[in-house]
């Protein structure tokens, strides 16, 4: 019987999961991944975490919770650093110790520590040491990074011509055609596990969607005019996260098409606190663009976020109609 | 040039050492108080952690004094403290001050304390950076200087006999050494008060309950935020220990330095059953000195944190098993400007009465079982 591998649907994955998936199924591996975010998910995460946590912490414990009796091993590496002189958060380098010191008697945890903040070399025996968990085949392990590695490539193709981790998780991703239907972008920051879970963002994404409005992410935009913008901030950015809302801030500032942002940011969140008081700064500073912040964590209310994205959607709308002929004449603007 | 950098604790006097003996004018921001919060809160992000709060306030009040140069110290890679100076800037930029802001970087080795001390000779306008080694050198001195007094201070306070003897005592010492300029008289009046604190009348032989204190440096330290708890407990008759303090933190910092020696890899020997890895801030040493004052016998230990510190939260939820591993009762304080005091009291008097119980039912199990 083969191994079977959990793999909690929160953090990270909606931004490896091809990656992951493929690679421990290469490896003959069985790959469970635990169930859509849900009510009862939410609530048992809360239960078996600190109260200080953030939200997408909270659900992270519960989607391990819902693992735990029906894997044999589960993956919650230690991701420290993804990129050169970068971090991701201080939660994600203690998760797996914030995991096991929670919640009891869980099968044993594939806990490696991925960091290639000084460099990209042990990337090699980062691969191999997971791989290890699963087969002792050398060959294998490669041979099951590679075409894991290709599938990987093919999702963020896909990602970049405008799909949204959420609509590459459907089967038939092109039967519905409709996502860039809307000709006004919103573009939606935050991070990925927020953004994308819809339990957590309470289908922000479909609700922009229904108002005829075509929502990009920082996923979208163009890594090296990312970047370049990037650097550009007085002092390097050391959170990957950060460097990338940020960049696709400084590169949305100047892009007309965009007509508006959404920030969504949990509670307690530490990174949010600095970016998205940098990124509200220089949007107001540099722009006329509206903004709007939205903080969620278990107890958000959906009708009052309804009401904000409501209103935020109308203010887009408005400008379109008026703001463009003002009558030089002091005649009314309004048709009534 | 008026230079001023924000509190910390007593870290104020040793940088008004280094700053003056470079010949920079001094501006020393009004002690923390209720105005100091209420101005950086209003100014900070929302969610913003503490610290952050404070030396925005403390900032707005020094340059109501006349302030134009800042310092800063930037922190530990990880955690938001990276950050701080450059958003600062940019808060105070937009109140429309235009004011300079230099900072201290993290040192890992001997190159950067030599570009730490170039940033330092420019406040004194010569260019020769070597001067400014033994300015930064008394500068240190003055630091260690004044922790011990404040070690020899919680140490005594519990055992007066006289109640009152030490705060007044301490609170005539830090009138005496705002008013007193240079390195000479700063630390000869700090050696003044450490001769007098030792002249105290104490209860030697006075059984007092011994509690930790681990967490974030700047809750540790700064008596303002959290609640003047040091002060408080040793006048509930209780022994404290902070196991983080600036000149430990400095030390850490330098030990790359041959001659320096910091008890670093005795805290990480601590925590490594629980967390062998740095995840910034004090998560580590939370952990590793929870473990060594379970280890030196401790009554309890009081874990203090800023509301939303992401290293504290991890190193709090792995506290939850060393508690039982240990067998040492651990209070979590989380504190912002929120904090109300007369809750916050409580639960400490609770915790300690908790202690006083424990401890006497221990006495008992070694009375009645003959060995």
């Amino acid at each position: 019987m083969p191994i079977k591998v959990g793999i909690p649907s929160a953090l990270l994955f909606y931004d490896y999961y091809p990656l992951w998936i493929t690679f421990f199924e290469e490896l003959g591996a069985d790959v469970i991944v635990s169930k859509n975010t849900n009510k009862e998910i939410v609530d048992m995460g809360i239960k078996n975490t600190v109260d200080e946590a953030c939200l997408p912490v909270k659900v992270f414990h519960g989607h391990v919770l819902d693992l735990k009796n029906k894997v044999d091993l589960i993956f919650i590496p230690r991701i420290t650093s993804v990129s050169k002189y970068e971090y991701i958060c201080p939660k994600f380098c203690g998760l797996p110790e914030m995991i096991k010191y929670s919640i009891k008697d869980l099968p044993e945890i594939i806990d490696t520590n991925i960091d290639f903040r000084k460099s990209k070399k042990n990337l090699n025996r980062t691969v191999m040491e997971i791989g290890g968990y699963i087969t002792k085949d050398v060959k294998k392990i490669k041979n099951a990074f590679e075409i894991a590695m290709k599938e990987y490539s093919r999702y963020k193709d896909l990602i970049k011509k405008g799909f949204l981790p959420i609509d590459t998780l459907k089967k038939d991703i092109y039967s519905k055609g409709d996502f860039f239907r809307g000709k006004a972008k919103v573009l939606l920051l935050g991070h990925p596990y927020n953004i994308y879970d819809p339990h957590i963002s309470m289908d922000l994404v479909q609700k922009l969607r229904k108002h005829n409005l075509t929502v990009v992410t920082c996923e979208s935009f163009c890594e090296e005019a990312m970047n370049e913008k990037a650097a550009t901030l007085d002092k390097k950015m050391f959170w990957s996260f950060g460097r990338k809302i940020l960049g696709t801030v400084l590169s949305a500032i100047k892009n007309d098409e965009i007509c508006g942002i959404i920030y969504l940011s949990s509670f307690g969140c530490g990174l949010d606190s600095v970016i998205g008081d940098i990124a509200e700064r220089r949007i107001r500073r540099d722009s006329n663009k509206p903004f709007t912040l939205l903080t969620i964590d278990e107890h958000t209310g959906e009708a009052g976020v309804d009401t904000r994205i409501e209103a935020f959607v109308d203010m887009i709308k408005w400008r379109d109609e008026h703001e463009n002929n003002l009558s030089p004449h002091r005649k009314f603007i309004h048709s009534n | 040039m008026k230079i001023t950098f924000p509190h910390m604790g007593n870290t104020y006097i040793a940088l008004k050492v280094i700053f003056e003996e470079l010949g920079a004018e001094v501006v020393i921001p009004p002690k923390c108080n209720k105005n100091t919060l209420e101005l950086g809160t209003l100014y900070s992000p929302e969610l913003m952690c503490i610290p952050f709060k404070i030396t925005v306030g403390n900032y707005l009040e020094s340059i109501e004094k006349g302030a134009d140069t800042m310092f800063m110290w930037g922190g530990c890679d990880v955690c938001r403290i990276g950050y701080y100076n450059t958003l600062q800037k940019d808060i105070l930029q937009s109140l429309g001050y235009e004011i300079q802001m230099f900072c201290l970087e993290p040192m890992k080795n001997i190159n950067d304390v030599k570009n730490f001390l170039k940033k330092l000779s420019f406040v004194s306008g010569s260019k020769n950076y070597i001067k400014v080694l033994p300015i930064f050198i008394k500068g240190l001195r003055t630091l260690y200087e004044i922790d011990e007094l404040d070690d020899l201070v919680i140490k005594i306070r519990p055992r007066e006999l006289n109640r009152g003897a030490v705060d007044r005592l301490y609170s005539s010492f830090k009138e005496d050494v705002n008013n007193a300029n240079g390195y000479k008289s700063i630390v000869e009046t700090i050696r003044r008060y450490k001769e007098k604190l030792l002249k105290i009348e104490i209860d030697k032989d006075k059984e007092v309950l011994r509690v930790g204190i681990v967490g974030e440096i700047y809750t540790v330290v700064e008596p303002f935020i959290n609640q003047y708890l040091i002060e408080r407990l040793g006048n509930m008759g209780v022994e404290v220990h902070r196991s983080v303090t600036s000149s430990e933190f400095i030390k850490e910092q330098l030990d790359f330095i041959p001659f320096l020696k910091s008890d670093k890899e005795e805290v990480h020997r601590g925590a490594k059953p629980y967390l062998n890895t740095e995840i910034g801030g004090h998560a580590r040493h939370t952990v590793g000195n929870t473990v060594l004052y379970s280890e030196k016998n401790y009554d309890g230990v009081i874990h203090l944190m800023p509301f939303t510190c992401m290293p504290e939260i991890v190193a709090g939820s792995i506290l939850s098993i060393v508690e039982k591993d240990k067998d040492i009762p651990i209070l979590k304080l989380v504190l912002d400007e929120m904090t109300g005091e007369s809750g916050y009291l409580t639960r400490i008097e609770a915790f300690i009465d908790l202690l006083l119980n424990r401890r006497e039912s221990k006495f008992y199990e070694r009375d009645i079982s003959w060995s």
